[in-house]
């Protein structure tokens, strides 16, 4: 019956963990050409249904048993939530007479996800059943995505029901805009033409709304420059001229620049997180800013708008493009002059700040790392990452051509997402070379699931970059608490060759920056997963850097004497 | 906790907050109180009352809330409430055109040679007797919240009393229109779950 519903849903691939009262959901999986994927913890089962879903836009969906199996599945709900990914969470929970009596593995999983979740049902007879699947992948999907968890009780498995398909959803509360206002949209081209100064601040929205080629319209029709989020990374490609690089603590100080001095802010599928703008009062203080979100609540949470506009990014923009080209030729000239003079003062700040890659002959520096992998991806390749020092410098050196390439946790920032979001990335695109960029820390906390990549000989290249330490804790430590390195090093890293060997593929480590190059087009060349320890530069640092609570144009470049701005 | 006066709710200053006073319409179905109230725990908030019953339709549920919030973030939580899937609509009726009531049930022990003034002053106040003994009245009286302070007050100082108030209800003035979302057709066009066209600001 929910294999029914499940196939009504296109789902193709599950990712979950078994138990007792997932039982006959297993039983009726044995024979169901439904793929289950075994994973080794049911947090990995989350992570890997969000990795399918941010590398194709499709729901993803994973499956856990009562009590400990839902309870595990809390982080990946959280960090769904936060990046707004579309998951659906399956759980089982015990028979209906017994919820509520401290049965085995019970626990009240619908009142724990209800905060982690964008929506949360708990099924109580199987005639309810198809309805509210059908529910929670709408809710999923629709809107602003986000995690949606159904509670399943061990009785309503088993039920014997035909399924009959569910003609409508009747979700009156659930309201979706998507169109944007006439008016507003008009206002907003206006707006943009009338700018001396307009910056484009595009984030995640972009990639869930499937709107690059919108983006891509409005920034070249505007000639504006623009910069991606951490979350949006991908949706301009990295090479695009107008392109000017990822803002926030670590972002580039164009980007941070840019922000600080532009005329016109167009906020596009973004929250203002707090990553990004630093000091609140301090960011764009000259700006005039045009919000366009799909969830109401973000507009004016952080930032007031001035021209607000709710709706679907795509549908927004394929409109305000339409209206920029019909204004165009009465406005296009008006500003030009001044327009000019802000693309020559962000060229300048790129060029007088570049991102640069450091390398050093006697030790690999992380940079280095980023870019040679940069080299071999050339911008293709799908790269999820784990949470930490080489999250930011792959999103300052990695170059994505496309969406849905650069997968991490954003919002949340779980460590641990990297390598079981990798499984559900090439599980979904199995075309794809997929790299999984972890730290040594993050690595560790997932090791489990190098099981699951060997069981299913999934080919990812599992890059550690390993300094030995948690590493931006560890910088934290050192800026912000006087180099008192407490609980950050992490001693007795296991040996790559032997580990991957355990698991029956190939690994080893790299220290020399001269045999980089040569291990990396080793590892991708190799048909099979690859584990590669890169023994980087233990006390590299992450700039440019905004200290948390400063304004994002008082940037500290390096640890020598701050140079003069 | 100040109320105060006049026929429509004017809340006042309570230090650096001010209380709000947010209607909803919910469905009726489990886990629905937990998700508003959720949204207020979330943020620290301490929920003053809350009242909730059925409407005309059984299907869906009228509640009261008065809360505390800081006045910058009056805007967030209702869109924040809004959002919720069980939510229809929820209205911030603080500031608009709205009439406040509640209900209190006073049972006041009392020697006998105050049970007149106690009569007529529960006369004053409107409140009627819903139950007598030799110990005492159950006294029933209905008001805006500030008023029934007062009439509290009062009672007490006739002697020792049990309160029991039913929190806050609230009517909008106004005739808001209420939006739903139509039923979504499932099939070739609901796959990516984009709903059918719906302006706003």
């Amino acid at each position: 019956m929910l294999l029914e519903c499940l196939v009504h849903e296109k789902v193709e691939c599950i990712f979950g963990y078994p138990g007792g009262v997932t039982l006959p959901l297993y039983d009726a999986m044995y024979d169901h050409p439904i793929r289950h994927v075994l994973v080794r913890h049911e947090q990995n089962a989350c992570f890997a249904a969000e990795g399918y879903a941010r590398a194709t836009g499709r729901v993803g969906v994973c499956c856990a048993t009562s009590g400990p199996g839902a309870t595990n599945l809390v982080t990946g709900l959280v960090n769904a939530l936060m990046d707004s990914i579309p998951v659906v969470a399956l759980t089982g929970q015990v028979t209906s007479k017994l919820i509520g009596s401290d049965a085995f593995q019970e626990a009240d999983t619908f009142g724990i996800t209800r905060s982690c979740t964008k929506h949360n049902f708990l099924v109580k007879t199987v005639a309810d059943l198809p309805a509210a699947i059908h529910e929670a992948f709408y809710i999923a999907a629709s809107g602003r995505p986000g995690p949606v968890l159904v509670d399943i009780p061990k009785d309503v498995f088993q039920g014997q029901a035909h399924y009959t398909p569910v003609d409508a959803i009747h979700l009156p509360g659930y309201k979706v805009f998507t169109e944007g206002h006439t008016g507003q949209i008009r206002r907003a081209a206006q707006m943009m033409w009338e700018a001396q100064r307009p910056f484009v601040y595009a984030g995640g929205g972009i990639i869930a709304a499937g709107a690059s080629a919108e983006l891509r319209e409005l920034v070249e029709t505007l000639d504006a420059p623009a910069v991606n989020t951490l979350m949006g990374l991908g949706a301009l490609p990295s090479t695009h001229p107008n392109f000017v690089s990822m803002p926030g603590m670590h972002g580039s100080y164009a980007a941070n620049m840019g922000l600080t001095e532009c005329d016109l802010l167009i906020a596009l599928g973004v929250r203002f997180d707090d990553r990004v703008t630093g000091r609140l009062a301090a960011f764009a203080p000259h700006a005039r800013v045009i919000h366009v979100d799909i969830d109401p609540a973000e507009i004016g949470k952080n930032r007031t708008a001035d021209l607000p506009i709710v709706g679907d990014v795509k549908r927004v923009l394929e409109r305000i493009n339409k209206v920029l080209n019909e204004l165009a030729p009465a406005d296009r000239e008006k500003n030009s002059g001044a327009r000019r003079a802000w693309w020559k003062q962000v060229r300048e700040w790129k060029n007088e700040r570049p991102l640069k890659p450091e390398f050093s002959d006697s030790e690999i520096k992380p940079q280095h790392l980023m870019a040679e992998i940069d080299r071999l991806s050339g911008g293709q390749a799908i790269i999820t990452s784990d949470v930490g020092q080489h999250q930011m410098w792959a999103a300052q050196f990695l170059r994505f051509n496309e969406p849905r390439l650069w997968l991490n946790s954003g919002g949340l920032g779980s460590m641990g997402f990297g390598l079981p979001s990798a499984i559900g990335a090439q599980f979904a695109r199995p075309d794809k070379l997929v790299f999984s960029i972890v730290g040594d820390g993050g690595f560790q906390m997932s090791i489990p699931e190098l099981a699951t990549i060997a069981n299913h000989g999934l080919p990812i290249k599992i890059v550690v970059m390993n300094n030995g330490y948690l590493g931006m804790v560890r910088q934290w430590q050192e800026l912000f608490y006087n180099n008192r390195l407490s609980a950050v090093e992490l001693a007795g890293f296991p040996d790559p060759e032997k580990l991957a060997g355990a698991y029956g593929f190939k690994g080893r480590t790299v220290e020399q920056p001269g045999e980089l190059r040569s291990a990396l087009e080793a590892a991708v060349k190799e048909p099979g997963p690859y584990l590669l320890n890169v023994r980087v530069s233990q006390y590299e640092n992450v700039y440019p850097m905004v200290p948390a609570g400063g304004a994002i144009n008082e940037m500290v470049f390096g640890p020598a004497q701050p140079v003069a701005v | 906790m100040r109320w105060s006066s006049g026929l429509l709710s004017r809340w006042q200053c309570k230090g650096k907050f001010m209380l709000q006073i947010i209607s909803l319409l919910v469905e009726n179905k489990p886990g629905a109180l937990m998700r508003i109230t959720g949204v207020l725990s979330a943020r620290g908030y301490n929920i003053e009352s809350l009242t909730v019953a059925r409407t005309l339709d059984p299907m869906l549920s009228r509640m009261s809330i008065v809360v505390d919030v800081d006045p910058s973030l009056r805007a967030q939580v209702i869109k924040q409430m809004n959002k919720l899937i069980n939510v229809l609509q929820a209205t911030d009726l603080t500031d608009g055109p709205a009439v406040t009531r509640e209900m209190a049930l006073v049972r006041i022990r009392t020697a006998l040679n105050s049970r007149t003034a106690i009569l007529k002053e529960a006369e004053i106040f409107g409140a009627r007797v819903v139950d007598q003994s030799t110990e005492g009245f159950a006294l029933e009286a209905t008001g805006d919240p500030e008023k029934l302070d007062e009439f509290i007050a009062v009672m007490q100082s006739y002697g020792d009393i049990d309160v029991t108030r039913s929190g806050t209800v609230s009517v909008s003035l106004e005739k808001k229109k209420l939006r739903l979302a139509p039923p979504i057709p499932r099939g070739a066009g609901a796959e990516n779950g984009r709903a059918k066209e719906e302006e706003t600001v």
